[in-house]
């Protein structure tokens, strides 16, 4: 039951990008609300996934790289449709749900057994840190999208040459501001994540802050936005910069989130040493 | 009875001439009463936009009608009308016809496609039905040329897209800033170009306006008239961050606006984007202003080449519009052929009727021993004469009336015969037309 309801959401986002990326070349009405019920739907079934692996693990599914991908995935859908509704921008999730349909698809590919987890970590920190990491992420994969579109079109009025997506894109200052909300949302999470995770760094490993790469790259990565967040909020830095930073912040988020795992050496937050292993 | 039309459009007069001979739409009474009046002119309609004057008049003498037509908007706005007849054009007949239909399909606008010309003629309607100045032609006339609109906006797409500069500087101003409605426009200079963009950036629903102009008694004229501000030419730069949107068409033969400036205008509003038509040959902008971050700019070149691009998708559209006109000229002119036709066929066949039941009535009088069944032969027989007599002329005329010499043979007809026709109603020609 709960591995079809993972193949059951994994099917909904499959089909809603294909909805989307037609509605990227027939933007009929009728296409982007149908692409938005089945997305709703594939979000509805994969949060019951989630629900229902939480109940048989005993504790919060964000412990391996299969759960932790599908648990991104997840965050990434609820925080588009969240944007999707309020902007009325069904164009966006042309951009969005190929990324939520990649991490789904990631996923699926490692084990979806339950895992062992130490002891040590088996504590309500595990879901207020993972979960509230995970949603920033998700708000700065939305962001990452709206500044995509950003430069695609930017380069269109730029350059004076409209191309086939220019009627289709919203305008840039809708762009820009889905940018900002994104940042004055995501931004305050991801503080409160690197808090979170510091206290209970304190209380399972004895220290707040081990200069693991983990640890550092998400510091990086902090950076990166609260340089734009200020550069916002003081010299009304906006379009074509905070588009750019933006991306940057994304690929250097992708890499604390999933570089780290790839890399060599160790690190606290290795998915392998999370379960049972050293501490 | 022909139509004919007399007017002027901004195909063939500058603003400061359409100006001089609009008529105010409040006081349209009295030049359609004295429209009306003029000898052989049986029905009129005025229609006066910002981009055209015409009067359609239904009239038998075309030649007449046309010259007491432009003789009439010259006395009414006491222009000499060897001033004024440079500027006019008149049609009459199927080209009339053509004229309106193509002028309410918005195929004859300035933005070709614009939606407001359709209101602006049903409005000239409305008074000249107001005043009883329509007649059976004309109401027949507009009210074809309506649905003739009607259907080129439901089966092209002329009037889906941006096809003129102004109408392409709006859409890409909705494409940077989305909603207009809290955003301010500067003209810069005050040339023609300049308001009619202006008009447009306020039909959209733009906040301000912000006029800048080396005479400020100019600029203050025009602030006046857009509801908007007059700012001094020496202000400009302490103004522009107010700005989102600047039109500029100033005279000047060098820039007037440098990236450097801009730069510092773009500063001081913390970086909210600006968008600049320079509509002005030479060029007032320098182009290096667009390199600038969160700035756009467009001269006139960059928006006809947009607006040429947008035309190459938009001639299909434009043919199939014209062959609905022409499909519809066709049949409105039919119609308006067999107005003349069908009174004709009306009198000849009474005028046989006539003829045949005195004859046949003075005959029966002086035949009483007759027998009822022989009286019913007779009638038979004569009807059957007068139908077989009448068979070919009546063809003929039906013939004449979908298009040809129609006057030479309701003439040669009326003449014949002596026949006096009055003006048919509306009914009795679909009534014929089986």
């Amino acid at each position: 039951m709960n591995v079809f309801l993972f193949y059951i959401s994994l099917f909904f986002y499959f089909a809603a990008t294909v909805t989307y990326l037609v509605f990227l070349f027939k933007p009929k009405e009728i296409i982007g609300r149908a692409a938005h019920w089945i997305i709703a739907s594939g979000f509805i079934s994969h949060c019951a996934f989630t629900v229902w692996r939480y109940i048989e693990a005993g504790h919060t599914p964000i412990t391996n790289i299969h759960e932790s991908l599908s648990f991104f995935s997840l965050a990434v859908v609820g925080v588009f449709i969240a944007f999707e509704r309020k902007y009325h921008l069904f164009i966006l999730g042309s951009f969005v749900t190929p990324l939520a349909l990649l991490l789904i698809l990631a996923s699926s590919l490692y084990s979806s057994a339950i895992p062992q987890l130490s002891p040590a970590l088996k504590s309500n920190w595990l879901f207020v840190h993972t979960s509230l990491a995970f949603l920033s992420y998700a708000i700065f994969t939305v962001a990452f999208g709206a500044a995509i579109m950003y430069l695609i079109q930017e380069r269109f009025l730029k350059k004076k040459k409209l191309g086939p997506l220019y009627q289709k894109l919203p305008s840039l200052v809708i762009l820009d501001e889905i940018n900002y909300r994104c940042l004055t949302f995501g931004f305050p999470l991801l503080t409160i994540a690197i808090i979170t995770g510091a206290i209970w760094a304190e209380t399972a490993w004895g220290t707040y802050w081990n200069w693991d790469p983990k640890e550092t790259w998400s510091l990086v990565t902090w950076l990166i936005y609260a340089a734009l967040l200020h550069g916002r909020l003081t010299t009304g830095w906006r379009g074509r910069r905070a588009a750019l930073l933006s991306i940057v912040g994304f690929l250097v988020l992708l890499f604390t989130f999933l570089g780290i795992n790839l890399l060599p050496g160790e690190s606290l937050h290795s998915y392998d040493r999370l379960l049972g292993g050293k501490y | 009875m022909n139509i004919i039309v007399v007017g002027l459009s901004h195909k063939t007069a500058s603003i400061d001439i359409r100006e001089k001979v609009a008529f105010a739409s409040n006081r349209m009474e009295r030049p359609l009463r004295d429209l009306v009046a003029l000898p052989d002119i049986s029905e009129g309609i005025i229609v006066s936009t910002c981009n055209r004057v015409e009067i359609y008049a239904a009239t038998h003498d075309m030649a007449g009608g046309i010259a007491r037509l432009k003789r009439f908007i010259a006395d009414y706005h006491n222009i000499p009308l060897d001033v004024l007849e440079p500027h006019l054009y008149s049609h009459h007949g199927e080209a009339a016809i053509r004229h309106l239909f193509r002028v309410a399909s918005s195929l004859d606008s300035m933005v070709v496609g614009e939606p407001q010309v359709l209101g602006q003629i049903k409005s000239a309607y409305g008074y000249a039905a107001e005043f009883k100045t329509s007649g059976i032609i004309l109401n027949r006339f507009l009210h074809k040329a309506f649905s003739v609109a009607k259907r080129v906006r439901t089966e092209t797409k002329i009037a889906s897209s941006a096809v003129s500069v102004s109408f392409a500087a709006v859409e890409l101003a909705k494409k940077i800033f989305g909603d207009l409605t809290d955003k301010t426009v500067m003209l810069v200079g005050a040339g023609e170009m300049c308001e009619l963009a202006a008009k447009y950036f306020l039909n959209s629903g733009v906040r301000g306006v912000m006029v800048a102009n080396r005479t400020f008694e100019r600029a203050e004229r025009l602030a006046e008239e857009f509801d908007g501000r007059a700012i001094r030419f020496e202000d400009l730069f302490d103004q522009l961050h107010k700005a989102d949107i600047i039109l500029s068409s100033t005279g000047a033969t060098h820039f007037i606006i440098g990236a450097k400036d801009v730069e510092e205008v773009i500063r001081r509003r913390r970086q909210k984007p600006m968008f600049f038509i320079d509509i002005a040959v030479p060029r007032d902008i320098d182009p290096k202003v667009n390199n600038v971050d969160n700035v756009y700019l467009y001269d006139m070149d960059d928006l006809q080449q947009l607006v040429a691009s947008n035309l190459e998708h938009r001639v299909e559209e434009a043919r199939k519009a014209e062959g609905i006109v022409e499909e519809e000229i066709g049949r409105f002119y039919s119609w308006l052929s067999m107005l003349e036709v069908t009174p004709t066929i009306v009198a000849l066949r009474s005028h046989f009727e006539d003829i045949r039941r005195t004859e046949l009535t003075k005959t029966l009088a002086n035949w009483k021993e007759l027998p009822p069944e022989d009286r019913k032969r007779l009638e038979v027989l004569t009807q059957a004469i007068t139908n077989k007599l009448l068979h070919t002329p009546t063809n003929l005329l039906k013939m004449t009336g979908q298009g040809g010499r129609t006057d030479l043979y309701v003439d040669a007809v009326r003449q014949l015969f002596d026949l006096e026709t009055a003006a048919p109603e509306e009914g009795e020609i679909g009534e014929l037309e089986e």
